[in-house]
């Protein structure tokens, strides 16, 4: 048994599934301390997620935007790069689909919603351009370059919305219904959720990243990349032009992410005091998911479970809906210290052989 | 309007705002200098304007008054750096990601934060204002210099100057003490510091816990001087123009003072400029991303090049080369 978990790919896997168990243990230990009853509140979570439609349909909903804001912090990971920017590529692409919708309205659907969904797309790949260029061109760290680009893109949309796409309420006008991905069908079947046919395109988009990067022979070159700059560019790779392209799928895959949420899940787009968090929840999603598609699809699916029914733990259990940014939180420190998880671990395997 | 009134609105305003960036900035320089990347500042801002909240709420239950404040301050370094040790043990001694490692504490911090605020005040979303701020004073004798005097003397808050005498303190720290050139070694070569028996490990704990005290008291000069209570949303945003201002000022606790206090000055043209001709018509946009863009400008050169510490951001295993 200890074999099998030390050796292999079995391993690898080993140490997410630790840290969720740890996560969730030290946030119910939390829960204790605080005088709140953690069985009740894990209870909630799931009877709400599994059993309530309402509550499954959110939660997929929730998963949409997560996924694709995890593919693209871990399509950036391949190559090596730290995308902190998926906040304001998937701002960027929200906006523009938005508007796209808005300007190109009188257009029938068979155009209109292919073409507003490219856009948000682009806008976020052009957005994610910019920190890639600067990397590969003057050296520019990503991780500052890229929260840099957030805060552009916070205080630009907003400005954007305020002057030219203006309605009462703090937001843009809804857009037309030609550029809608929400349904109705999809609606009623559980129970008036705003689950909308985005899923549809995070599957697309988490195949899209499986086959460039595994199938392809640029994928081959971004993921040389990431694993050895020096030798890559030794092999005859342009690593510079690699980053750029990093980049610009990666932050497609969050323009994308923006974009779901302003053609399905919300219809408008709103002045945004600060930022929404799905792309820094994007960054734990790719790190507990390993940065493999299959793994972001898996904990993209945690974290919304959790974080919808975080809901019905509040009101259920009392326990503030909080403490599930804590369990998060908790997920990626352990996450991040595998080094000293799987130092235990060998540890462990290695006191069985000798007993 | 004359360009002296203009300036006697502008810049107390801006004194104020820039103080807690100043006090994080510097934060940030210790943390980075010893060569651990710190994207965390922004969740220890939060802390220790959370500390500041409830700390001032329950001295001030406790009698002390206008005091209460001032000691919050140091109750927020305190906690600010007791909270940084998460990042230095999984950064450090876990050999994690720091960036990963720092993305996590902003979670933690907000998470913690908000349930504690809930957990402590029946439910509520947030504290209580805080009846004793440290206000915006004159000062005695100074206020009465001309043109100076009401420009910088008058209408101010103390922290501000105790955040500008910080920043040149700090420098002196940094370059001319043999604790400063210690941990600059460890953040430049931290094999070579190694050899000469420095303990590497020891000098990135202490820039670390240095960086929790700074941006915890940075978090709560925030709250005592402008914000007055804390909810979820009081420190967005802060921390991370805490750390822009640290890169702007390439590192150097003096640039990190100057960049602290020129954010600080766009940041309060883009709320003052209603009241300023001609600058009312600029739409705010441009004052609100200026910070960011001229810092991603800095970084690619093309203001004089910013170089981060050489080991930043690279965890240190012995023996290892």
């Amino acid at each position: 048994m200890s074999k099998l978990l030390t050796s292999g790919k079995y391993f690898h896997i080993l140490v997410p599934l630790i840290s969720v168990v740890l996560g969730l243990m030290v946030g119910a230990i939390i829960m204790l301390a605080a005088g709140y009853n953690p069985i009740l509140a894990y209870q909630s979570i799931v009877e709400s997620v599994f059993l309530q439609p309402y509550y499954t349909g959110e939660t997929i909903r929730a998963m949409i935007p997560l996924v694709l804001a995890g593919l693209s912090v871990a399509f950036a990971f391949r190559t090596g790069l730290f995308n902190i920017g998926v906040e304001g590529q998937l701002l960027a692409g929200w906006f523009v689909s938005v508007a796209t919708a808005i300007f190109f309205g009188h257009l029938p659907k068979v155009v209109l919603l292919p073409l507003s969904i490219l856009a948000g797309g682009i806008a976020g790949g052009v957005w994610g351009i910019i920190p890639g260029f600067l990397k590969a061109r003057f050296k520019v760290h990503e991780v500052i370059s890229t929260i840099m680009m957030n805060y552009i893109a916070l205080y630009t949309t907003n400005y954007l919305i305020k002057h030219y796409l203006y309605t009462q309420g703090e937001r843009t006008p809804n857009i037309p219904d030609n550029a809608s991905l929400a349904s109705p069908m999809l609606a009623n079947l559980t129970q008036g959720s705003r689950l909308h046919w985005g899923f549809i395109v995070a599957i697309i988009a988490g195949l899209l990243m499986w086959f460039i990067l595994w199938k392809t022979t640029r994928g081959y070159e971004l993921r040389a990349v990431g694993f050895s700059p020096g030798a890559s560019r030794y092999a005859g790779i342009n690593v510079e032009r690699n980053i750029v392209l990093s980049m610009a799928f990666s932050g497609m895959f969050a323009g994308l992410a923006g974009t779901m949420e302003g053609l399905g899940t919300y219809q408008y787009m709103m002045i945004n005091a600060s930022f929404i968090g799905i792309g820094f929840n994007g960054i734990a999603v790719a790190l507990l998911g390993l940065n493999t598609v299959v793994g972001v699809f898996l904990s993209g699916a945690l974290f919304s479970a959790l974080q919808t029914g975080g809901l019905t733990m509040q009101s259920d259990a009392g326990v503030p809906v909080d403490l599930i940014n804590i369990v998060i939180a908790l997920i990626i420190f352990f996450v991040g210290s595998s080094y000293v998880i799987k130092w235990v671990l060998n540890r462990l395997a290695k006191r069985g052989e000798k007993n | 309007m004359s360009l002296l009134s203009i300036l006697d609105i502008i810049i107390p305003s801006m004194l104020l705002t820039a103080a807690p960036l100043i006090f994080t900035a510097l934060g940030g320089v210790f943390s980075e200098r010893s060569g651990v990347v710190n994207i965390g500042l922004e969740g220890l801002m939060a802390v220790g304007a959370f500390t500041a909240a409830i700390s001032t709420y329950y001295l001030e239950n406790m009698g002390a008054g206008a005091a209460a404040p001032w000691l919050s301050l140091l109750i927020a370094a305190v906690a600010g750096c007791l909270f940084s040790l998460i990042h230095a043990v999984v950064s450090i001694s876990f050999r994690a990601d720091q960036t990963v490692s720092g993305v996590a504490l902003n979670f933690l911090a907000t998470g913690v934060t908000v349930f504690l605020v809930k957990l402590l005040f029946q439910g509520a979303g947030q504290t209580p204002y805080i009846e004793h701020r440290i206000d915006k004073v004159d000062i005695p004798g100074l206020d009465q210099i001309p043109v100076i005097g009401p420009m910088l003397f008058s209408h101010v808050a103390y922290t501000s100057f105790i955040a500008i005498a910080m920043g040149f303190l700090v420098w002196y720290i940094l370059f001319k003490t043999p604790f400063g050139l210690r941990l600059r070694s460890v953040g430049e070569h931290p094999a070579a510091a190694d050899t000469l028996g420095i303990n590497v490990t020891k000098m990135r704990y202490i820039g670390v816990m240095l960086s929790g005290a700074f941006g915890g008291t940075g978090g709560a000069i925030y709250l005592v001087t402008i914000a007055g209570n804390y909810n979820a949303t009081t420190i967005s945003g802060q921390g991370f123009l805490a750390l822009a201002a640290m890169v702007f000022g390439k590192w150097n606790p003096v640039g990190a003072l100057g960049a602290g206090l020129f954010f600080g000055f766009a940041q309060s043209l883009s709320i003052t400029s209603q009241q300023i001709p001609i600058l009312d018509r600029l739409p705010d946009v441009y004052l609100l991303i200026a910070p960011y863009v001229l810092t991603l400008l800095v970084l690619a050169g093309f203001v004089g090049r910013a170089e981060a510490p050489k080991a930043d951001g690279v965890p240190y295993i012995k023996g290892q080369r």
